[in-house]
């Protein structure tokens, strides 16, 4: 037998037996290694994959949200409801800037009785595909914010978002909850004491410490976090007219950009608090959910990268995970799920 | 882009009024491709605003507007036209080098840019959406109600330069409603008008005209259609019923243009980046097309609501 000393694909120095692995194990075990497992568990609901369709892209109708999980989303985030209908601002709400995207929509939707309907609609078709719908929520008020819980959880989505960090607010918000620990978990207590359904809650990049606001939120019982929201605002001008091109004039930044604030919100977050993150902001490919997973994330929302590779994002990215899952000998995302955290701080 | 090509293009644009449309009209030539799709022309995704150089009367209620700018488009895309601090709306492209869009008056954004003068600036970003694809092996029959004949104008441009058989059929409520009649005139082009009224051509709708002529069942033609849903509804039984090839460009009101925010929303196609240009097969069964459209807050209401 040739007793050359191989090396595994990343790189560790083979074992005797020639394999790199474990006795008992073989490359021909690798070969034939079962399908790498991509499924997750978010707050006891369960996702065929980590990929998540996000808030606010794609998400007002049932029929498009069946589209997009049979292109492969793991759960599909409706797009934020309010009390009442909201027509939102006047064109444009979003446009491409060159190195991802910024958007001001003014929280336009149709009203929780028109979503409540949705979601109903979205359940029967989403069920026999095994994905989950989370159902996003925001309110004007700390009050409302209860309401808009209860009135959600009669069409029983599987998880509710509470979107408290919306950058693009009128006037008559002030500012956005997620600006103050202190109110964000008085938001939380709210939907919490208003459903029995598990609560993700949104936070903002744009607060001078998310660590902080993610800590006060789980103890006022959040079931996990959502994070990050669009970062900014930001402004975009048309120079020929020295006109802001958003009609809001400044607007939230999403894309491929923000990704590494938002690897490092996510980062921070897992390593304050022991809930389940359901991370986003510029994920593109597989490899930025594998780096958000690394971060400790549990799943990972997927929006402005629509724009660049279509719904097909979803089962490619999962293509990718998988091939890095194979390549690294992980039979599951928990077997690396954190891994940076470790790291950090092992190297103190 | 203020220099001396602009204001040669004014004058030229303006000489040739009535029928400024004409395919030597532009900086490139009007060859081009239209059905194969073109990969890797980038869109242009944030708005540029540049000069109207021509603004053309079409009717009472229609005006065309000439861009100092020119797009690497296909007939059946569309621009998203943009006026700062007011709204910004999709059009069809009407002609592409110059960029040319044909706008009803029929809401603020469109009464506003009625008022635009030559000089004054109109912003745009696109092209976005599926264009028509030419069916080489069919003659061309184009179908077009009130201000959609404008994109089948630069449609039949296309089919015409590849020799295709074309003719072309527009409806409109009455006489002075009817567009583009002198431009498909000047291309030589079969044409079958009707008017509502029966003010001008046959009386009732376009679809009738069509069945009527006789055309269908003698060159089984490739239908292509611009108008409004109803008559796009009817072709679409015509076609269902004849087993006719057919693609009709529907409309939707939209936000992003790009296939992000879902507003749009046909059953489960995406009028943005599916269409605008559905085929016959698309649109089957889908219980939106002919009856249901999405408001500004997302809602799905009855069309006309």
């Amino acid at each position: 037998m040739d007793r050359t000393v191989l090396r595994t694909e990343d790189g560790r120095r083979g074992t005797e037996d020639g394999t790199g692995l474990e006795p008992g194990t073989g490359w021909s075990s690798v070969l034939q290694a079962p399908e790498p497992d991509l499924s997750v568990e978010l707050c006891g609901v369960r996702l065929p994959n980590p990929t998540v369709l996000a808030s606010g892209i794609l998400g007002l109708s049932a029929e498009v949200f069946e589209r997009v999980a049979r292109a492969g989303a793991g759960a599909i985030t409706t797009k934020s409801c309010s009390l009442q209908p909201r027509p939102g601002w006047h064109n444009p709400v979003i446009v491409d800037w060159g190195y991802g995207l910024i958007n001001a929509v003014g929280l336009a939707n149709p009203g929780v009785e028109v979503m409540v309907e949705e979601v109903r609609k979205a359940k029967e078709r989403l069920r026999p595909l095994g994905v989950p719908i989370i159902a996003s929520i925001f309110a004007n008020s700390i009050y409302d914010f209860g309401t808009m819980a209860r009135y959600i959880s009669e069409a029983r989505p599987d998880l509710i978002e509470v979107n408290i960090s919306c950058p693009n607010l009128d006037a008559r918000f002030e500012e956005m909850f997620a600006a103050s620990p202190y109110v964000s978990a008085q938001v939380t207590r709210r939907v919490k004491d208003n459903t029995d359904i598990p609560v993700l809650v949104k936070l903002s990049p744009n607060v001078e410490n998310i660590a902080k606001v993610a800590e006060e939120v789980a103890k006022a019982g959040a079931d996990g976090i959502s994070a990050i929201n669009s970062l900014g605002p930001g402004l975009v001008l048309d120079i020929e007219t020295a006109q802001p091109v958003l009609y809001n004039g400044v607007g939230g930044v999403s894309g491929p950009a923000i990704r590494p604030i938002a690897v490092r919100c996510v980062y921070d977050i897992c390593r304050a608090v022991d809930l389940p993150v359901l991370a986003m902001g510029g994920v593109t490919t597989g490899r930025d959910v594998i780096e958000m997973i690394l971060v400790g994330a549990t799943a990972v929302a997927i929006g402005s990268a629509i724009n660049y590779r279509g719904i097909g994002v979803f089962a490619e990215a999962c293509d990718e995970v998988a091939a890095y899952m194979r390549r690294h000998g992980y039979r599951s995302l928990d077997d690396f799920r954190g891994l940076a955290l470790r790291q950090r701080m092992r190297s103190g | 882009m203020n220099g001396e090509g602009t204001e040669e293009r004014m004058k030229d644009a303006g000489r040739r009024i009535p029928i400024p449309l004409s395919p030597s009209l532009g900086r490139g030539s009007a060859e081009g491709g239209c059905g194969e799709e073109k990969e890797g022309v980038r869109a242009l995704h944030l708005p540029r605003s540049v000069p109207i150089v021509a603004v053309i009367p079409e009717s009472r209620t229609v005006k065309t507007f000439v861009l100092d700018d020119a797009i690497d488009a296909q007939p059946g895309q569309f621009i998203m036209a943009w006026l700062p601090g007011i709204d910004e709306k999709p059009f069809s492209i009407a002609w592409d080098n110059p960029l040319t869009i044909t706008v009803a008056a029929v809401g603020p954004f469109t009464r506003a840019l009625h008022e635009k003068q030559v000089g004054d600036r109109v912003g745009w970003r696109g092209p976005y959406g599926r264009p028509y694809r030419l069916d080489p092996a069919r003659p061309a029959l184009l179908v077009g109600g009130g201000y959609g004949a404008a994109p089948l104008y630069y449609l039949a441009t296309r089919a015409c330069a590849r020799g295709l058989p074309v003719t072309v059929a527009l409806g409109a409520r009455k006489a002075d409603d009817l567009i583009f009649v002198g431009r498909f005139e000047a291309l030589g082009v079969p044409l079958i008008l009707a008017t509502d009224d029966g003010s001008l051509g046959f009386q009732g709708y376009v679809t009738e005209a069509v069945r009527a002529s006789g055309l269908l069942e003698a060159q089984r033609p490739a239908i292509y259609a611009c108008g409004p849903e109803g008559m796009l509804v009817a072709l679409h039984a015509l076609c269902m019923e004849l087993g006719l090839p057919g693609q009709l460009s529907v409309e939707r009101y939209m936000k992003c243009g790009f296939g992000l925010c879902g507003q749009c929303a046909l059953d489960d196609l995406l009028v943005c980046t599916d269409g605008p240009v559905l085929t016959v097969e698309q649109l089957a069964g889908k219980a939106d097309f002919g009856h249901f459209h999405r408001t500004t807050t997302g809602r799905r209401l009855p069309l006309g609501h």
